[in-house]
C-alpha cells in the first residue's frame, strides 16, 4: 500500500507522457502548418475552459457569465495594441491586469445566493458588459467589433504570419505556462481548501477556512486566466467584436468542461480539443443544427449522468477500489 | 478556581415568534468533561449553531478564553480554538481521509493559503495525518473516496477532522448517534483520553454513557436551562426524572 | 408618461403569466428549467399555425394554445424531467438548456428562422385615448391585462382555496413532509408542471404580436423569466407578480428615457437586488 506522503504528491508530478503529449503538440504546428490557426484556436479556449474549471469544477461556484472576463481581457488587449503599444506580451499582461480587476469587482456578486442566483448574476454581469461594449461604440466598435489591431513581433523577433504558426505557438506557451501555474494551485494546501467550500461550505468554516475570501480569490484568479485567453485572442484574431462576452461563450466552456471532466485540468483541454472537432464535424454535415445536435448530446449526457464521461471518474473509480 | 473556558451569558434566539433558546447561561471550565441533554427539540443544537457562529444571538453573548466572540465568523473562532462535530455527518465527499485531514491540519497550521507548494509537502502535517489516522483506526481507508466509507468509519473521521484542528474547547453534538454499540465506549474514551487542557461539552441522549463520560450535566428543556449539577445531583433531580418520564409525574414546584 | 406606466403593465403582466409557471414548478420541485421559454415558444407558434393554415379565431387558438403547451409539459415531465429532480443544479441547468436548443433547432426546422406575423382580429386593433391622450391605451394591451388579472385572480384564489392548492403550497414548502401526510406529491407535480407550461403557451400566444415571435424566442426571453423568478422569490405568487411588473415598466420606461442604456438598467437593476437580497425580494419569511 502506497504510503501517506505518495498517495499525496502523486497527483502533482507530472508523468512522462505528459512532457512527451506536449513536446507533441509543440510540433504540430510545424507538421501540420496549415492546421496552425485551429490549434491557435483550440489553444485559446482551452485556456479559457481551464479558467472556468478553478471556479466551477474546484471550487463549485456556478456561473454562466465567465466570458465577462474573456472579453474584459480581448478588449483591453486590444485597445492596447491599436492605441498605445503593439507589443504582445505587454498587451498580455494587460489584458490579464484588467480581467483581474473585473474578476476582483465582480467577486463581490457570487459571494452570497444559491445557484440559481449566482446564475443570474454572472449572467447579468456579462450581459451588462455586452450591453456596455454595444452602447460604447466610439471606443469598441460596438456591433462592427474593434478592427485594425495590428501585433508587433513576438520577444522583437518572431512576426505574426498569415499562417498562423507564431501565432499557435504563442497560445500554446501561454497555456502551457498557466496550465502549469493553475496546477500548482489546485494541488497545493490553499487548492484543497477550495475543493472543500466546493464540497461542503459549512464544514469548511467549521475547520476554520474563511469561504468568503477563498470565492473571492479563486473568482479574480480564474478571471485573470480567462483575459489572459480573451488577449490571446484578441492578438491572434487581430480583431475583438461583441459576441466574446455572449452567453454562447460561457455555455460552450461549461460543455467543454463537462465532456471534459470537471474537476481536474486537463478536462478543459481534453473537452475543447473534442468541443471543437465536434464543431467541425457537425458544421460540415449539417451546417444550420448544430444547435440540435448539441442540444440532443447534452440531454442524454445528463440523463445518464455526466461523470460517466469523465476520465477522472474512471481514474477515482479504480483509486477507490484500492485497498 | 478552575477557569471558565466558554461562557454563554444570557443567550436568546428566536425565530419569528418562537424562542429557541431562552435567556441560557452556560459556563464550560477548563478540563471540564460536560454533557449537555434535554428531550428531542429542546434546542441543544441550536445552542451549540450560537456558540459556535452558525447562527447569530437575539440576545446575549459568547466568550471564549474570556474574549467576546459573540460577532466573529465561525471560521474565525476555529482559529481561536473552538471546535465542534455535527450530528449528521459533514465530510467532504470527493476527498479521501488523508487528504481531508492533511487539508484540515495544514489550514491549521497556517498552510492554507500556501500555494505553491504540493499538500504532500510538509514532513509535519503528514506526521500528525499519521497520528490522527491510526487513533481513529482509519489507516486501512485513508485512500478511499469518503463517499464510500460505511458509516462508522465516517462517523470515526467526523471526529478526526475536528481533532485535527487542534481544539482547546470541543463541542460534540451527538458524537455517538448511529455507531454500532461495542464502537460507542471506544470513540467516547478516545475523547475522554484526550488532554486536560482540551475542554469538552457534550450532547448525547444514552444516558449510561452521559453519567459515565460526564463531570457535570446541564438538562435543557425548550430551549432554557431547567438545571445544572454533578452527575448524582442530576440523576436524583425529580423535575429532570418527569421531563425524562413524560406526563406520568406532575412534580409541584 | 402614464401610456408608459399603462404599457410597462401590460408588459408585466404578460411576463408574469409566462414566468409563473416557472417559479411554482422551481420552488416545488427545486429543478431550474431553462426551457420553459420552449413552451411559450410552442404556445405562440401553434396560434400561428392555427390561425394561417385553418383560419381558427384568435379566441379559439388562445385555449388550444395553452392546451398544447399543457399537453407537451405533461409528456416531457413523465418522460424526461421526473429523472433529473434529484440531479446537481448544474446538471439540470445543462439539461434544460439542451432541450432549449432541441426546440429551437427543431421549430427553426420545420418553420423557418423569419419572424411571425400575428394578424390579430379587428376588434382588438385600435386604441383609445383618454385625458386628451395624455394616456393612450392600446386595445390588444387592454385585452392582455385583463387576460391576465383574469387569470392571476384564478391562480390566487386555486392556490389559497382549493384543496389542490393547498396541496401545492403544501408540496413546495417540504415535499417529503407532504409525501409523509398522504399528499400525492407527483400527481401535484405532473399537474402542476402542466398548468405552468401551458400558462406559458398561452403567454407565448398572447405575447407574439407584442414581444414578437421566432425560433430563438426561448433564448432571447429566458433571462426576463429568470430575472422574474430570481427576484420575486419561489414561494408565492404576488412576489414574481410584483418583480414581473417592476420588470415590465422598468423595462419600458428605461428603454423610452434611456434609449442609449436600453437593457443595461434592467441587468444593472437585477444585479443590484440580487446582491443585496440573494433570495429575492419578495420572499415570505419563514419558508425555504
Amino acid at each position: 500500500m502506497m504510503d501517506a506522503r505518495t498517495q499525496l504528491l502523486s497527483p502533482t508530478h507530472w508523468r512522462w507522457y505528459e512532457s512527451l503529449l506536449w513536446v507533441g503538440v509543440f510540433a504540430l504546428p510545424a507538421l501540420l502548418p496549415s492546421h496552425s490557426l485551429i490549434i491557435n484556436e483550440i489553444a485559446i479556449v482551452a485556456l479559457f475552459a481551464v479558467s472556468l474549471d478553478l471556479v466551477l469544477g474546484y471550487t463549485g461556484i456556478v456561473t454562466l457569465g465567465h466570458a465577462a472576463f474573456l472579453g474584459a481581457g480581448a478588449y483591453s488587449a486590444a485597445l492596447f495594441a491599436k492605441f498605445m503599444h503593439p507589443d504582445p506580451l505587454l498587451g498580455l499582461l494587460v489584458g490579464i491586469l484588467a480581467a483581474t480587476l473585473l474578476g476582483a469587482l465582480c467577486s463581490v456578486t457570487i459571494l452570497r445566493g444559491s445557484d440559481l442566483t449566482r446564475l443570474m448574476v454572472t449572467l447579468g454581469v456579462a450581459l451588462l458588459l455586452l450591453e456596455l461594449a454595444n452602447k460604447l461604440d466610439w471606443l469598441t466598435g460596438g456591433s462592427d467589433g474593434l478592427q485594425g489591431v495590428v501585433i508587433g513581433p513576438l520577444l522583437g523577433r518572431f512576426e505574426f504570419d498569415l499562417y498562423g504558426q507564431t501565432a499557435a505557438w504563442y497560445s500554446l506557451s501561454v497555456l502551457l505556462l498557466l496550465l502549469g501555474l493553475a496546477r500548482r494551485w489546485v494541488h497545493s494546501p490553499w487548492g484543497a481548501t477550495l475543493m472543500a467550500v466546493r464540497d461542503n461550505p459549512l464544514r469548511a468554516a467549521a475547520i476554520g477556512i474563511s469561504v468568503t475570501s477563498r470565492l473571492a480569490v479563486v473568482y479574480t484568479l480564474a478571471a485573470a486566466v480567462a483575459g489572459a485567453a480573451g488577449a490571446l485572442l484578441a492578438q491572434t484574431t487581430g480583431f475583438a467584436s461583441l459576441d466574446v462576452f455572449a452567453l454562447e461563450r460561457s455555455a460552450d466552456a461549461v460543455l467543454m468542461l463537462v465532456i471534459g471532466g470537471v474537476g481536474w485540468l486537463y478536462g478543459g483541454v481534453l473537452g475543447a480539443v473534442v468541443f471543437k472537432l465536434m464543431h467541425d464535424i457537425i458544421s460540415n454535415i449539417t451546417p444550420q443544427y448544430w444547435t440540435f445536435w448539441m442540444g440532443l448530446f447534452l440531454v442524454m449526457l445528463m440523463l445518464v449522468g455526466r461523470e460517466r464521461l469523465s476520465p477522472a471518474h474512471w481514474l477515482k473509480k479504480a483509486k477507490g477500489e484500492q485497498a | 478556581m478552575t477557569p471558565t473556558v466558554l461562557e454563554a451569558r444570557g443567550l436568546v434566539k428566536r425565530f419569528g415568534g418562537i424562542i429557541a433558546t431562552d435567556h441560557v447561561d452556560l459556563s464550560l471550565k477548563l478540563g471540564a468533561r460536560h454533557a449537555l441533554i434535554g428531550p428531542n427539540g429542546a434546542g441543544k443544537t441550536t445552542l451549540i449553531n450560537l456558540l459556535t457562529g452558525v447562527l447569530s444571538p437575539t440576545e446575549g453573548r459568547v466568550e471564549l478564553l474570556g474574549q467576546n466572540i459573540s460577532h466573529l465568523p465561525s471560521h474565525a473562532r476555529v482559529a481561536r480554538g473552538l471546535v465542534r462535530t455535527f450530528q449528521i455527518n459533514q465530510l467532504f465527499a470527493s476527498m479521501t481521509p488523508l487528504q481531508t485531514l492533511a487539508m484540515v491540519v495544514s489550514q491549521q497550521r497556517g498552510l492554507g493559503g500556501h500555494w505553491w507548494r504540493p499538500l504532500g509537502h510538509s514532513t509535519s502535517v503528514i506526521t500528525r495525518c499519521e497520528e490522527l489516522l491510526t487513533l481513529f483506526r482509519l489507516t486501512e481507508v485513508m485512500h478511499q473516496n469518503t463517499a464510500a466509507l460505511p458509516y462508522g468509519k465516517r462517523r470515526l473521521l467526523e471526529m478526526a477532522i475536528a481533532l485535527a484542528c487542534e481544539p482547546k474547547v470541543l463541542l460534540l453534538d451527538e458524537p455517538v448517534a448511529g455507531v454500532p454499540a461495542g464502537e460507542r465506549e471506544e470513540l467516547l474514551q478516545t475523547v475522554a483520553a484526550l488532554p486536560t487542557d482540551v475542554s469538552v461539552l457534550l450532547i448525547e441522549h444514552d444516558m449510561d454513557l452521559v453519567f459515565e463520560f460526564a463531570d457535570r450535566i446541564t438538562v435543557l428543556v425548550n430551549g432554557a436551562v431547567l438545571t445544572e449539577g454533578s452527575p448524582e445531583v442530576i440523576a436524583n433531580d425529580p423535575h429532570v426524572k418527569a421531563v425524562y418520564l413524560g406526563h406520568g409525574e406532575e412534580v409541584l414546584a | 408618461m402614464l401610456t408608459l406606466l399603462f404599457d410597462g403593465i401590460a408588459y408585466g403582466m404578460l411576463l408574469f403569466i409566462l414566468a409563473v409557471g416557472l417559479s411554482v414548478t422551481m420552488g416545488l420541485m427545486n429543478f431550474i428549467n431553462l426551457a420553459h421559454g420552449a413552451f411559450a415558444m410552442v404556445g405562440g407558434y401553434i396560434t400561428v399555425v392555427l390561425m394561417q393554415r385553418w383560419d381558427i379565431p384568435f379566441l379559439w387558438c388562445l385555449p388550444l394554445a395553452f392546451g398544447g403547451a399543457a399537453l407537451l409539459g405533461v409528456l416531457l415531465e413523465r418522460g424526461l424531467y421526473r429523472s433529473m429532480y434529484r440531479k446537481p443544479h448544474l446538471d439540470q441547468v445543462l439539461f434544460s438548456i439542451g432541450l432549449a436548443f432541441m426546440a429551437v433547432a427543431t421549430v427553426d426546422y420545420f418553420m423557418g428562422s423569419q419572424q411571425q406575423i400575428m394578424q390579430l382580429p379587428e376588434w382588438l386593433r385600435g386604441r383609445t385615448e383618454l385625458w386628451d391622450g395624455a394616456l393612450g391605451m392600446g386595445h390588444y394591451r387592454l385585452f392582455i391585462i385583463a387576460v391576465c388579472t383574469a387569470l392571476t385572480i384564478a391562480l390566487q384564489y386555486v392556490l389559497t382555496r382549493t384543496r389542490f392548492g393547498s396541496r401545492l403550497r403544501a408540496s413546495v414548502d417540504d415535499s417529503r413532509a407532504a409525501a409523509g401526510l398522504g399528499i400525492p406529491v407527483n400527481q401535484v407535480f405532473a399537474l402542476t408542471f402542466a398548468v405552468g407550461s401551458g400558462l406559458a403557451g398561452l403567454g407565448g400566444a398572447l405575447g407574439a404580436e407584442v414581444l414578437g415571435l421566432d425560433p430563438t424566442f426561448p433564448l432571447k426571453f429566458m433571462v426576463y423569466f429568470l430575472i422574474v423568478v430570481a427576484v420575486g422569490g419561489t414561494s408565492s405568487i404576488t412576489g414574481p407578480l410584483l418583480a414581473a411588473l417592476l420588470l415590465g415598466v422598468a423595462d419600458v420606461a428605461g428603454k423610452y428615457y434611456v434609449p442609449k442604456l436600453g437593457a443595461f438598467i434592467v441587468y444593472a437593476l437585477m444585479i443590484a437586488i440580487l446582491i443585496w437580497r440573494p433570495q429575492g425580494l419578495f420572499v415570505r419569511k419563514g419558508a425555504k
